[in-house]
C-alpha cells in the first residue's frame, strides 16, 4: 500500500494536485486539489456589470469565450436585455467553433501522449504505417514517404539527447500497447493538429478580433457589425472564410481526429472497466440559438438538459438551477454569518479539522461568498492536510450529490433521452466498438464521448453559418439589443441574474448580483470546480476523486493510468507527483526514467 | 499598411511548412538553416519567415538576410517556462504562433525544457527537467501569471510557492520574458482589491534583464520576433521605460489605426451595429482606450494577421498598459483626455526621430552597439504614464474642428 501524489499534473490548463492511495495495484482513494486562486469573483465586485464578462473571461485562456458568453448572459438576465438572433448565431459559431478547436487540442497535444509513445514509433514500418492510415482514412497525408520521412526526424530529434517537452516522459511503460505503425501514425497527427489548431482558430479571429480572449461580447449582442455593403463589418468575405474554415474543421474530426479516435480505442479495450467515477451525470441544456429565458438554461437545444442518476439510463430528470449549491468544508474559503447548522465555523482552524462531518453549510450561487481562507501547510510543503481545507476549489453539489458535467454527461443524457441527433450518433459507435451503453461510464468512454460531441459541433458550426446567411441575407443587420445599454433602463435597487453554458468542459452558470447599477456579488460555478471538486460537508468525492478509484497503477514511481483518467477529464487547471506511504510518514518521490 | 507581413501570413496555410510536406525539427547542432532544411522547410520559407520577423520588429526589409545569417549562428537555448497565476491564454497564444510556428520554434530554433501546459512529463519528472536547464544556465525563463506574495499559498506547484520557484528559476538565467500584462504588470489578479497580493515579476527578481511583453493575452508575433531578435542580435530589443519592446509598443493605437481618419473627421460609432458602426467608424464614443494605449495591433494584428479587436467592431481596452483593469475601466466609458494628433508620443515620449536614428545607426554601426544605445535610450526616458496628458477635447470640439490639435506629450 502506498500514497502516491503527483504534483504537478502536466498537460492540463491551470495547477492540480492529486494524491491517491494505492492498494494492490489499484487506486483505492484519491485527493484534488487546485493549488491556485486569483478572486476574480471579488475582482468584479464593485464594477459596472458591463464590464464583468471581460474579467471572466480571463478566468480561462484555454477553454476562452465561454466565461465571457455565460457572463454576458448572466447580467443580461438581471437587465432585461434580449440579445438579437443575429448576436445568438455569432455567439454559438464561436462556442461550436471552440468545441472543435478545444477538443482537438486537448486530443492530441493534453492527452494523446497517454495513450502513445512516440519513441515505440522509431520500430514502425512506414510502408505498414500508409496503409494502416489508408485503411481507417482517405486523409491525403497518408504516404509512406512522408511517414518515412516523420519517422527520420523524430529519431533524429531523439537521438539529439535534447528533447524539449518530451524529456521524463513515460516512455516504454508497459501500458503503452499499441502498434509501432499506430504510434507513428498518431504522433504524425499531432504535429498535424498543431497546424489545423491556429489555422482553425482563425475563426475567433474573424468574429472577435483575436483569440485566445476574443474581444467582441457585449451586454445585450455582440460588437461586431454585420453589413454585406460594408467593408469594415462581417460581409461575404468573412462568410465565406468562415465556411472554409469551418469545413476544414469538420474535414479534419472526420479524416484524422475520430479515425485516429476507433484506431487508439480499440487497442486499449480495457479502459472500459476503470474510471467511471460517480455515475451521476448533469447537463443544464443549450445551443438552442433561442434567448435564455429567466432564470433558466435554453430547453430544445443541440444539447438537452437533465440530470442522470446512480447510472440509470432509463430515467432522465429535468434540471432545477433552484439546486445548486456550493460547500466549503474543504476548501480554502469561509463562509461568514451563515444559517444555524454551524456554517460559520467552518472557516476557522478547528472547524477545519473537523471537516466532512457537517462543519459547514452549502451556499446557493446568489448567495454565495468568496471569502479566502488559506488554512493549508506553509509553502514548501511535502502533502496536504485532507482532513481538512485542501483545495481553492469550492464543491459544488447538485440537490446535494456530487454529478459529472462535460463531454460524457451529454452525450448520456442525450442517449437517455432519445434525441433526435445525439442517440444514433452515440449507438453507431456503441456499435462500431461492441460495447453497451453502460460502457461509456469509464475513462476511455469519457475520451470517446468527446470526439463525438466534436462531429456533432462540427456539423452544427456550418448549421449555424447557413441559419447566419439567411437571416443576414433577410436584411436583419441587428446585432445588439441596445435599448438595455444604459444603465439608468435597469431595474431599480437588486436585480439579480444567471447565465447557463455547456462549455466544452461542462455545465457552466455564473450568478450575479447586482445593486444600483454595480455588481454587488457575483459567483460562477464552472465545470472544472463540479468535476475536480473537494469533498463536500459530508465528505462525498467529487469526480475525479471518485473516477480515480479503481484506476490501476502498475507502477506507483510512473503512474501513467493516473494522468489518463485525469486527463479523460481535460481539467482545466497544473499539478505534482509524490508517493508516501500507508501512514503518510515516508514520502517517496515518484521517478521516471 | 501591415505590408510585407500581411504578404508572408498570405498563402501559408501551412505555416512554412509545403503542402505534402512535413514539419520536423531534427538534432540540436547545425545551423538553423541547416535544422529547418532538414524540417522540410525550404530555404524560400526560411526567408520569409526572416522578413515576416523583420517587419514584426519594424525594421528595414534588408534586414531579413541579416537576421537568417544570425539565425545561422546560434545553437538552441533553453527556454523554461513558468505558469503562475494565469488562466494559460499566453501559453495558448504560442500554440498559435505562425512566424515561426510552435513546431518550428520547439524543434529548430530554441529547447522548451519547461512548460507544464505541453510537456509530457508530470510531477517531479517534470521539476527534475526545470531543473537541470535551470543548473545549466545561459536560459530564458519565460513567465505568464503574477505572483501573489500577499497568500503564498494561492499558487503553489508541487508544493512550493510561485516566488520560490521563480527565485530559483533565474539563477544564471540570461533573461526574462514576461508574456502577457499579469507577469509584466500584476495584471488581472493584481486588480484591486488584489485578494491574494498579487504582484508583477519585476517586483520579486532583480539582477536579472527583463522584457515585458503585456497584453492579454501576448501578441504571439511580439514574442517570436522578441525571441529572434535575441537569438540574432545577442541581446533583447530596445525597450521604453515600462520595459517593453519599442518595436511592439512603441507607438499608440490611436496614432496608427485605420479609422484614425473618421476621428479627425468626427465620425463615430454611437450604438452596436449602427450606421457608423457598420461603416467602420471611430469607436472612441463607444469606449475605445486606443488614444492611452501603446500597442502594434493595428499593423501586426492577431492570429497570423487576420484581425484585431477595432478590426472586428469592439473598442480597444488598453490591455498592454500597467494597471489597465482599473485605470481603463468601465472600458465602455469615454476617455476623458484625448489629444486629436500627436503621432510623435511614445511611451517615454521618446520621439520617432529617435527611432529612425537609431534605425538608421542600427544598419551603419553593427548590431551589439546600437542595441545597448537604444536599451540606454529607453533607459533614459522617465517612465511616463502613457495616457498623454493632452487638451481635453470635448466631442463638440472634435466634431466642429476635426484639426485641432491636442498638442500632447513632447517628442524629443
Amino acid at each position: 500500500m502506498s500514497r502516491l501524489v503527483i504534483d504537478p499534473v502536466t498537460r492540463i490548463e491551470g495547477h492540480l494536485r492529486v494524491e491517491v492511495q494505492v492498494d494492490s495495484g489499484r487506486v483505492t482513494e484519491a485527493y484534488a486539489s487546485s493549488t491556485m486562486w486569483r478572486g476574480i469573483e471579488t475582482i468584479v465586485e464593485g464594477r459596472d456589470p458591463r464590464d464583468a464578462w471581460l474579467f471572466a473571461q480571463r478566468i480561462c485562456g484555454v477553454c476562452t469565450t465561454v466565461h465571457a458568453l455565460a457572463s454576458v448572459r448572466a447580467v443580461e438576465d438581471a437587465v432585461g436585455a434580449v440579445p438579437p438572433r443575429n448576436a445568438r448565431l455569432l455567439r454559438e459559431i464561436i462556442a461550436a467553433a471552440l468545441f472543435v478547436h478545444d477538443h482537438v487540442v486537448h486530443f492530441y497535444h493534453l492527452q494523446a501522449l497517454d495513450w502513445i509513445d512516440p519513441t515505440a514509433a522509431l520500430k514502425a514500418d512506414p510502408a505498414r504505417t500508409a496503409s494502416l492510415a489508408q485503411s481507417i482514412s482517405d486523409y491525403p497525408r497518408s504516404t509512406a514517404k512522408l511517414f518515412a520521412s516523420v519517422q527520420a526526424r523524430l529519431g533524429a530529434f531523439l537521438a539529439s539527447g535534447n528533447i524539449g517537452p518530451f524529456t521524463n516522459g513515460y516512455w516504454g511503460h508497459p501500458a503503452y500497447r499499441l502498434s509501432p505503425e499506430l504510434n507513428l501514425l498518431a504522433f504524425s497527427h499531432y504535429l498535424d493538429a498543431l497546424d489545423f489548431q491556429r489555422e482553425y482558430v482563425r475563426v475567433h479571429a474573424l468574429l472577435g478580433g483575436k483569440n485566445p480572449h476574443p474581444q467582441t461580447y457585449v451586454v445585450g449582442g455582440m460588437a461586431s457589425p454585420i453589413d454585406l455593403t460594408s467593408q469594415e463589418a462581417i460581409n461575404d468575405n468573412t462568410l465565406a472564410e468562415l465556411a472554409q474554415l469551418l469545413t476544414r474543421g469538420l474535414d479534419f474530426v472526420d479524416k484524422v481526429f475520430l479515425p485516429d479516435l476507433y484506431a487508439i480505442a480499440a487497442g486499449y479495450p480495457e479502459w472500459t472497466r476503470y474510471g467511471a467515477g460517480l455515475g451521476s451525470y448533469m447537463v443544464f441544456g443549450d445551443f438552442a440559438q433561442a434567448p435564455q429565458p429567466k432564470g433558466r438554461p435554453q430547453a430544445g437545444g443541440l444539447f438537452p438538459g437533465g440530470i442522470i442518476r446512480d447510472a440509470n439510463l432509463s430515467s432522465v430528470e429535468p434540471f432545477d438551477p433552484a439546486r445548486i449549491a456550493e460547500s466549503v468544508a474543504h476548501s480554502w474559503f469561509r463562509y461568514d454569518n451563515v444559517g444555524n447548522n454551524g456554517g460559520a465555523n467552518a472557516g476557522n482552524k478547528a472547524g477545519a479539522k473537523n471537516a466532512g462531518h457537517g462543519a459547514s453549510a452549502a451556499l446557493a450561487p446568489w448567495k454565495g461568498q468568496t471569502t479566502p481562507d488559506y488554512t493549508g501547510p506553509k509553502p514548501p510543503f511535502a502533502h496536504l492536510d485532507v482532513d481538512g481545507k485542501y483545495s481553492w476549489l469550492k464543491a459544488p453539489r447538485y440537490d446535494g450529490i456530487a454529478v459529472e458535467v462535460g463531454p460524457l454527461a451529454r452525450m448520456l443524457v442525450g442517449y437517455a433521452s432519445g434525441d433526435a441527433r445525439i442517440r444514433p450518433l452515440v449507438k453507431g459507435a456503441l456499435d462500431r466498438l461492441h460495447l453497451p451503453p453502460t460502457a461509456l461510464m469509464s475513462t476511455l468512454g469519457r475520451v470517446l464521448a468527446r470526439g463525438l460531441e466534436t462531429k456533432l459541433m462540427a456539423q452544427y458550426s456550418l448549421e449555424l453559418l447557413d441559419r447566419l446567411r439567411e437571416n443576414v441575407g433577410s436584411g436583419d443587420l441587428t446585432i445588439a439589443d441596445t435599448s438595455k445599454w444604459h444603465p439608468s433602463t435597469w431595474p431599480t435597487g437588486r436585480a439579480r441574474g444567471v447565465g447557463f453554458h455547456e462549455a466544452p468542459r461542462g455545465s457552466l452558470s455564473h450568478w450575479v448580483v447586482i445593486t444600483n447599477e454595480r455588481i454587488s456579488n457575483y459567483q460562477a460555478v464552472v465545470p472544472t470546480t463540479w468535476n475536480a471538486s473537494p469533498r463536500d460537508e459530508r465528505g462525498n468525492p467529487g469526480a475525479y476523486e471518485s473516477a480515480l478509484v479503481g484506476t490501476p497503477v502498475l507502477d506507483p514511481r510512473r503512474p501513467l493510468e493516473v494522468l489518463r483518467t485525469l486527463h479523460s477529464f481535460d481539467p482545466c487547471m497544473a499539478c505534482a507527483a509524490h508517493v508516501y506511504d500507508a501512514d503518510g510518514r515516508d514520502i517517496i518521490e515518484v521517478r521516471v526514467q | 499598411m501591415n505590408g510585407s507581413y500581411g504578404a508572408v501570413a498570405a498563402g501559408e496555410a501551412h505555416g512554412t511548412s509545403p503542402p505534402g510536406d512535413e514539419v520536423w525539427g531534427g538534432g540540436s547542432g547545425g545551423s538553423l538553416a541547416a535544422r529547418l532544411t532538414e524540417a522540410g522547410v525550404q530555404r524560400r520559407s526560411i526567408l520569409k519567415f526572416c522578413a515576416g520577423v523583420v517587419a514584426t520588429l519594424a525594421l528595414p526589409p534588408q534586414f531579413a538576410p541579416r537576421v537568417a545569417a544570425a539565425l545561422d549562428r546560434v545553437g538552441r537555448p533553453a527556454v523554461v517556462w513558468l505558469e503562475f497565476q494565469d488562466c494559460a491564454g499566453d501559453s495558448e497564444a504560442f500554440l498559435r504562433s505562425r512566424n515561426p510556428s510552435v513546431a518550428d520554434l520547439i524543434l529548430g530554433m530554441i529547447s522548451l525544457d519547461y512548460h507544464e501546459t505541453v510537456m509530457a512529463a508530470a510531477g517531479v519528472d517534470a521539476e527534475d527537467a526545470r531543473d537541470k536547464a535551470v543548473a545549466r544556465g545561459g536560459h530564458l525563463v519565460v513567465v505568464e501569471g503574477s505572483v501573489p506574495l500577499g497568500i503564498p499559498g494561492s499558487c503553489t506547484i508541487g508544493g512550493r510557492s510561485a516566488e520560490e520557484i521563480l527565485n530559483s528559476c533565474v539563477r544564471g538565467a540570461a533573461g526574462i520574458i514576461n508574456v502577457g500584462t499579469c507577469s509584466a504588470f500584476g495584471g488581472i489578479p493584481a486588480a484591486g482589491p488584489n485578494p491574494t497580493g498579487a504582484v508583477r515579476v519585476e517586483d520579486v527578481v532583480g539582477g536579472v534583464e527583463v522584457v515585458n511583453l503585456p497584453g492579454c493575452p501576448v501578441n504571439a508575433d511580439n514574442l517570436t520576433a522578441t525571441i529572434v531578435h535575441y537569438l540574432t542580435f545577442g541581446a533583447f530589443p530596445a525597450r521604453d521605460g515600462f520595459g517593453r519592446p519599442l518595436f511592439a509598443y512603441g507607438e499608440r493605437i490611436h496614432d496608427t489605426c485605420a479609422r484614425r481618419g473618421h476621428f479627425d473627421a468626427g465620425q463615430f460609432a454611437r450604438e452596436w451595429g449602427d450606421e457608423g458602426h457598420r461603416k467602420g467608424w471611430c469607436l472612441y464614443r463607444l469606449g475605445c482606450k486606443g488614444p492611452s494605449t501603446f500597442h502594434n495591433c493595428p499593423s501586426v494584428r492577431y492570429n497570423g494577421g487576420t484581425s484585431w479587436p477595432v478590426a472586428a467592431g469592439h473598442g480597444c481596452v488598453g490591455c498592454s498598459e500597467p494597471g489597465f483593469w482599473d485605470t481603463m475601466s468601465p472600458f465602455y466609458d469615454r476617455l476623458p483626455h484625448v489629444a486629436t494628433r500627436d503621432f510623435s508620443l511614445t511611451a517615454d515620449r521618446i520621439g520617432l526621430g529617435v527611432l529612425a536614428a537609431t534605425a538608421t545607426g542600427f544598419a551603419a554601426h553593427g548590431v551589439g552597439k546600437v542595441i545597448q544605445h537604444r536599451v540606454a535610450a529607453a533607459r533614459a526616458g522617465s517612465p511616463a504614464s502613457p495616457a498623454s496628458p493632452a487638451e481635453d477635447v470635448s466631442d463638440a470640439a472634435v466634431a466642429a474642428e476635426p484639426d485641432a490639435d491636442g498638442k500632447g506629450g513632447q517628442a524629443t
